[in-house]
C-alpha cells in the first residue's frame, strides 16, 4: 500500500537579491538553503508534526509539497504519483486532494465573502457540484463536519462577525469541501486564544478518522506532543530527528531535541526540569556550518563534528525502531 | 455537546467594524453630498441643454457684450449670443471630454496597474517603464504636434488627455494591488487552485473597487481642467462651444478691457464648481481608505481621571 | 506582604466608543507586588491585562477615563494625571511592550535608543550615558561593542534583549513586561525568561509579566493573577493555581493548554467573553462555567481570601452558598 505522502531528498534554495551595487560588482549570488535533504512519508489517518524554530524550513517544505514554491531537487509522490515536476497546468487537478490551513484566521477568510461564499469557492474553482442546491448541500456538510452547527446560523456571515475559532473552522470547511487526501495545517491555532485551541485540534484530530492526513506545522512542542502520532525536528533545512511523538518528547536522541524538550515551559510549577538553554540563535541559512549544521551550538559536539554531515538513522537508545536521529553519538 | 453552545455566533468584542461601500463612505460625510449634488445638477444640465437652453449657441440675440438683464442673466458675449444658453451647451463639451477621458485613462491605468501589481516580476518591470515613458510626454507640445498632423478634433482630445492621465491611475491602483496580493485569502484562493482570472475577478478586484472610483472623480476634475486649459489655448475642436473655448472667446476679444465681467466668469466659475465638487468627493473616498491611524496608546497627557463617586 | 512596591487598588478604565456608549476594560483590578517578587498576571485576549498594565505607566488614549489607586513606593501615580506620573514614567517604573523588538527606531543605533531616556529624565548625559548604556547591553547579554549597531543588525532575540536594556535605563524598581516572549522561538524564549529572572535575582527588579502563556507564567513567577472580563478572578501563588484552582476559569484554562509530558486530555472551553461595552449581571464566566449554580446569575463573586493568600471570585468557595453549590 502505497503511502499518501512521499517525500524525497527535498531541496530548495532561494536565491538572495543582489541588488544593482551586487550585480555590478559581480558579487557571488547567495542562496537561502531553506530545505536540504529532507526526507519522509505520511500515511493516511496519520498526522505528522514537523517542528522546528523559525528559519528551520518546515513551512517551506509544506509550500514545496503543495507546489506553492518550486523545489530544486528531489521528489514528492502523492499517493504514489509524481508531483515534483509537474507543470502548473497539470496541477490544478491535483489541488483539489491536498488543501492548506493558514495560520492566520483574521486573514484568511476574504472580507467581503460570507460563509458560503467562503466554502463554496474551492466547489466552483474546480467545477464540482452541478446544481446550486447540490453546492449548498456540500457547503452544509462541510459547515458541520467542522462543528458549525447548525450550519444555517453561520451560512449568511460574515467573518468580522465570527470568532477566530470560528473562522478558523470556516477556513478548515473550505479545505474540505473538495474531501481531500491530504491537509496541511500551517501553525493552525497559535493565532486563537488558548481556550480556544483544543477545539481546533481536537477538531483536526477527529479529521484523520475518515482517512485525511494531516501535516502539521507548528513551532510549539506541546501541542505537537499531544495531537500528532509522529513528531519530525527540523533544523537548518533538515530533519534531525524523526518517530512516534511520545518517543521523541519523553526520550529526545538528539541533542538539539533534547535541549528543545529541556526548555519548553510547563504548566505545572512542580515540574521545573533541568533546562540546557543553548547559547545564540539558530544561524542563517545562507550560511550553514561544515559538517553538522547543529554542531557550533551543540553542547556535546566533538572535533569530527565539524566534518562528517550524519544521516539520519536508527538511534540505539531508542524504544522503537522508528526512531531515527541524526547524530553521530545515537 | 450542542455546538450552539460551544461557540455562538455572537459578535466578538465591543464594537463590530462597518462594511465600507462606497456609498456608505459618503454618506457620513455631508461635504460630500454637496460635490454630488453640485455634479448631478451640471450633469443634467449638460443633458437637457438642447430643450432648456433659452437660445442657440448661434443666435446673435443682441450686440457685443451686452451686459446682464432680466431676458438674459448673464449677458451676451462677443457674439452677441446668449451666455446663460452658451454655459449649458459648452457644459455638453466639457464634461464629455472630461467623462470620455477618463474614461480611456482609467480602463488603461487600471489594466496596466492590476497586471503589473498582480503579476510582478518582470511584467511589473517593463509596464513601469512604460508609465515612465508616459509620464514624462509634455502634453501641451503633443497637443500642438497632434493638431497640427491630425487637425483638431473633440475626439482627438479625448484621446490625448487620456492617454495622459491613465500614469497616475496606473500607480496607484498597482500599489494597491500589490497589497492585496500579498493578503493570506489571495494566496489561499491560488492554493485551492483558483486561475489568475478568477482571483483577479473575485478578490483583487473587490477589494480595490473603491480605490478606482475614487480615481475615476479625481481624474474627471484633471480632465477637465485639461479641456479647459488645451481650449483656451484654441487647439480644441473650433467648432464646439466648451467652457475653455468660451473664456478663449473672451479673451481674444479684449472682454477684459471692455468691462464684459459676464463673459469670462461664469464659464470658469463652472469649470471650478465641477472641478470641487469631483474633489469632494474623490478625496472623502480617498481619505476613508488610508489605513487611518489608530490612537495610539502611547497618546499620553490625554487620558481623564474619576474621582471615586462621594458618599 | 510588608510594604509593597507597587499596590493597586481598584483600578477601573473605561473607554468611550467611537459611536457612543463606553467600554469598561478594567473592572476593580487590585494587587500588589513585594519588592524582587516575579508577578504574572495571565488571560487571554480582551480581559484587559495589556489595559491594565497601560494603566499603570499612565499611557491610555484620549478617550480613557481611569480611577482607582495606584501607589508606587507609597506615592499615588494617579491622583495628579499626566503631571504626576511623568516625572515617575522609565525612572520608577518601565514596561516593555508587546512586539517591542519590532518597534525599535529604525534609524537610529541601538545605544543611542537607551541612551535617550538617561539624558531626558537627567540621569546621565554625553559619554557618561554612553557608557552606562553599553554596560546595560553587557548585562541583558549585548556585547557593549553592538551599541552602534541598527535595529536591523540584530537578530529577534537581540532586540528583544534591547528593548529590556531600554526598559531598565533610568534604573527602575518595578518592570511591567507584555508578552516578552510571545513571538520568539521556544529557545530564545528560554533565553529571554531566563535574563529576566536573573534580573530580579541581581538587581532587586519586581517583575509583572503580562502573558496568555500559562506555562510561561508557571516557569518564572512565584504569584499570579487569572484574569477574566476586565476582572482578577484568581489571584495566589503559581503552585496554588496549579494544583489548587478556586476559580473554574483557571481549571479550565489549564485544562486547555497541552502540557509536553503529560497524558490528559485538552478540552477547550466552550463560548466566548462577554460583551464589556455592556453591564453584567453576576458572574461574568458563568455562561461558560461547568459548575455554576443558582447565584451565578444573579449575584456577583467578590474577590475574596479563600486561604491564606489565595484569593478567588467564585460563590462556590462561598461557605454560606455550601449546601447549593454540592
Amino acid at each position: 500500500m502505497t503511502s499518501l505522502l512521499e517525500v524525497e531528498d527535498l531541496v530548495v534554495r532561494y536565491l538572495v537579491p543582489r541588488g544593482i551595487v551586487g550585480t555590478l560588482a559581480r558579487r557571488p549570488k547567495r542562496r537561502v538553503h531553506a530545505v536540504e535533504g529532507v526526507s519522509f512519508s505520511l500515511e493516511r489517518g496519520e498526522m505528522l508534526a514537523l517542528v522546528g524554530e523559525s528559519g528551520c524550513g518546515k513551512t517551506t517544505t509544506a509550500h514545496a509539497i503543495l507546489r506553492l514554491v518550486d523545489a530544486e531537487a528531489g521528489s514528492i509522490r502523492l499517493d504514489g504519483e509524481q508531483i515534483s515536476r509537474l507543470s502548473h497546468g497539470a496541477l490544478r487537478p491535483l489541488r483539489r486532494r491536498m488543501q492548506i490551513i493558514y495560520q492566520d484566521p483574521y486573514e484568511s477568510l476574504d472580507p467581503r465573502f460570507r460563509v458560503w461564499r467562503t466554502v463554496e469557492e474551492p466547489l466552483l474553482i474546480h467545477g464540482l457540484g452541478g446544481s446550486k442546491e447540490d453546492r449548498r448541500l456540500r457547503v452544509v456538510t462541510a459547515l458541520e463536519r467542522v462543528g458549525l452547527t447548525p450550519p444555517d446560523l453561520f451560512l449568511d456571515r460574515y467573518p468580522h462577525e465570527l470568532s477566530g475559532g470560528q473562522r478558523q473552522r470556516v477556513a478548515i470547511a473550505a479545505g474540505l469541501v473538495l474531501e481531500p487526501e491530504l491537509l496541511v495545517a500551517d501553525e493552525p491555532v497559535s493565532m486563537l486564544d488558548v481556550s480556544v485551541r483544543a477545539g481546533v485540534l481536537v477538531l483536526l484530530d477527529r479529521l484523520r478518522d475518515g482517512g485525511l492526513g494531516v501535516l502539521m506545522i507548528t513551532h510549539d512542542l506541546s501541542t505537537a506532543a499531544h495531537f500528532a502520532d509522529r513528531i519530525a525536528v527540523m533544523y537548518l533545512g533538515r530533519i534531525v530527528e524523526e518517530g512516534p511523538s511520545r518517543e521523541v518528547v519523553t526520550n529526545p536522541q538528539h541533542p538539539y531535541t533534547k535541549a528543545l524538550m529541556s526548555v519548553v515551559p510547563k504548566p505545572d510549577p512542580r515540574e521545573r526540569s533541568r533546562a540546557q538553554i543553548l547559547r545564540g540563535e539558530t544561524p542563517n541559512p545562507i550560511d550553514v556550518p561544515p559538517g553538522c549544521r547543529f554542531h557550533p551550538r551543540c553542547p556535546v559536539a566533538q572535533d569530527i563534528c565539524s566534518m562528517e554531515d550524519p544521516a539520519l538513522r536508527a538511534a540505539k537508545q531508542a524504544r522503537s525502531p522508528e526512531h531515527v536521529a541524526a547524530c553521530l553519538f545515537t | 455537546m450542542s455546538t450552539l453552545l460551544e461557540e455562538p455566533g455572537v459578535v466578538v468584542g465591543a464594537v463590530e467594524e462597518r462594511r465600507r461601500t462606497v456609498w456608505s463612505i459618503l454618506r457620513e460625510r455631508p461635504a460630500t453630498l454637496v460635490g454630488l449634488t453640485v455634479l448631478s445638477a451640471f450633469v443634467l444640465i449638460a443633458i437637457l441643454a438642447p430643450v432648456i437652453a433659452p437660445s442657440r449657441v448661434h443666435e446673435r440675440v443682441g450686440s457685443t457684450f451686452d451686459p446682464p438683464s432680466p431676458g438674459h442673466p448673464l449677458g451676451l458675449d462677443d457674439g452677441g449670443i446668449d451666455i446663460l444658453s452658451l454655459l449649458m451647451h459648452g457644459a455638453r463639451a466639457s464634461l464629455l471630454v472630461g467623462f470620455g477621458s477618463t474614461a480611456i485613462a482609467i480602463f488603461l491605468g487600471s489594466v496596466v496597474g492590476i497586471v503589473a501589481g498582480y503579476f510582478g516580476g518582470r511584467t511589473d518591470m517593463v509596464a513601469m517603464r512604460v508609465t515612465d515613458y508616459f509620464l514624462v510626454i509634455p502634453d501641451v507640445p503633443l497637443m500642438i504636434v497632434i493638431a497640427a498632423i491630425w487637425g483638431q478634433s473633440l475626439w482627438h482630445i479625448i484621446l490625448i488627455i487620456g492617454l495622459l492621465l491613465w500614469t497616475w491611475t496606473a500607480r496607484v491602483i498597482r500599489a494597491q494591488v500589490k497589497s492585496v496580493r500579498e493578503r493570506v485569502y489571495v494566496k489561499r484562493a491560488r492554493a485551492l487552485g483558483a486561475g489568475h482570472f478568477h482571483t483577479i475577478l473575485r478578490h483583487v478586484l473587490p477589494q480595490i473597487e473603491p480605490l478606482i472610483v475614487a480615481n475615476i472623480v479625481l481624474t474627471i476634475a484633471v480632465a477637465i481642467f485639461n479641456e479647459t486649459a488645451l481650449a483656451y489655448l484654441g487647439l480644441s475642436d473650433p467648432s464646439v462651444i466648451s467652457w475653455g473655448k468660451m473664456i478663449k472667446n473672451a479673451t481674444d476679444a479684449s472682454a477684459v478691457s471692455a468691462g464684459a465681467w459676464w463673459a469670462i466668469v461664469p464659464p470658469g466659475v463652472c469649470v471650478a464648481l465641477v472641478i470641487l465638487s469631483c474633489t469632494l468627493i474623490g478625496q472623502a473616498l480617498e481619505d476613508a481608505l488610508n489605513p487611518r491611524l489608530r490612537v495610539s496608546f502611547l497618546a499620553a497627557r490625554g487620558f481623564r481621571i474619576r474621582r471615586p463617586e462621594q458618599g | 506582604m510588608s510594604d509593597p512596591v507597587l499596590s493597586v487598588a481598584d483600578l477601573n478604565v473605561w473607554f468611550d466608543l467611537p459611536h457612543g456608549g463606553t467600554l469598561h476594560a478594567v473592572r476593580g483590578v487590585s494587587f500588589s507586588l513585594a519588592p524582587g517578587e516575579r508577578f504574572g498576571l495571565v488571560g487571554e485576549s480582551g480581559c484587559g491585562k495589556t489595559t491594565s498594565i497601560l494603566a499603570l505607566m499612565g499611557l491610555l488614549p484620549p478617550n480613557a477615563t481611569v480611577s482607582g489607586t495606584i501607589l508606587l513606593e507609597g506615592k499615588d501615580l494617579l491622583v495628579g494625571g499626566e503631571s504626576s506620573i511623568r516625572p515617575r514614567r522609565w525612572v520608577d517604573v518601565s514596561m516593555i511592550f508587546q512586539g517591542a523588538m519590532n518597534a525599535l527606531n529604525p534609524v537610529k543605533t541601538v545605544g543611542s535608543q537607551i541612551v535617550e531616556p538617561m539624558e531626558l529624565h537627567e540621569i546621565a548625559q554625553g559619554a557618561d550615558a554612553r557608557t552606562r548604556a553599553g554596560e546595560l547591553l553587557e548585562l541583558v547579554g549585548i556585547p557593549a561593542a553592538r551599541a552602534d549597531r541598527y535595529p536591523h543588525e540584530f537578530s529577534g532575540g537581540m532586540r528583544q534583549r534591547a528593548a529590556i536594556a531600554m526598559a531598565l535605563a533610568c534604573e527602575p524598581k518595578v518592570l511591567l513586561a507584555d508578552e516578552p516572549t510571545t513571538a520568539l522561538d521556544v529557545m530564545v524564549q528560554a533565553q529571554i525568561l531566563d535574563l529576566l529572572v536573573s534580573l530580579t535575582t541581581e538587581l532587586g527588579l519586581t517583575l509583572a509579566l503580562v502573558t496568555h502563556d500559562l506555562p510561561v507564567v508557571a516557569e518564572v513567577c512565584e504569584r499570579g493573577a487569572v484574569m477574566y472580563a476586565g476582572e482578577i478572578v484568581e489571584m495566589g501563588t503559581v503552585d496554588a493555581l496549579y494544583h489548587s484552582p478556586r476559580h473554574p476559569y483557571t481549571r479550565l484554562l489549564f485544562r486547555a493548554v497541552p502540557d509536553l509530558l503529560g497524558e490528559t486530555e485538552v478540552v477547550s472551553i466552550p463560548g466566548v467573553p462577554p460583551r464589556l461595552d455592556r453591564s453584567l449581571e453576576g458572574c461574568p464566566f458563568r455562561p461558560r462555567c461547568d459548575r455554576a449554580f443558582e447565584p451565578c446569575g444573579s449575584v456577583w463573586p467578590e474577590l475574596r481570601d479563600v486561604t491564606g493568600g489565595h484569593l478567588a471570585a467564585c460563590h462556590l468557595n462561598d461557605p454560606s452558598y455550601a449546601e447549593a453549590s454540592s
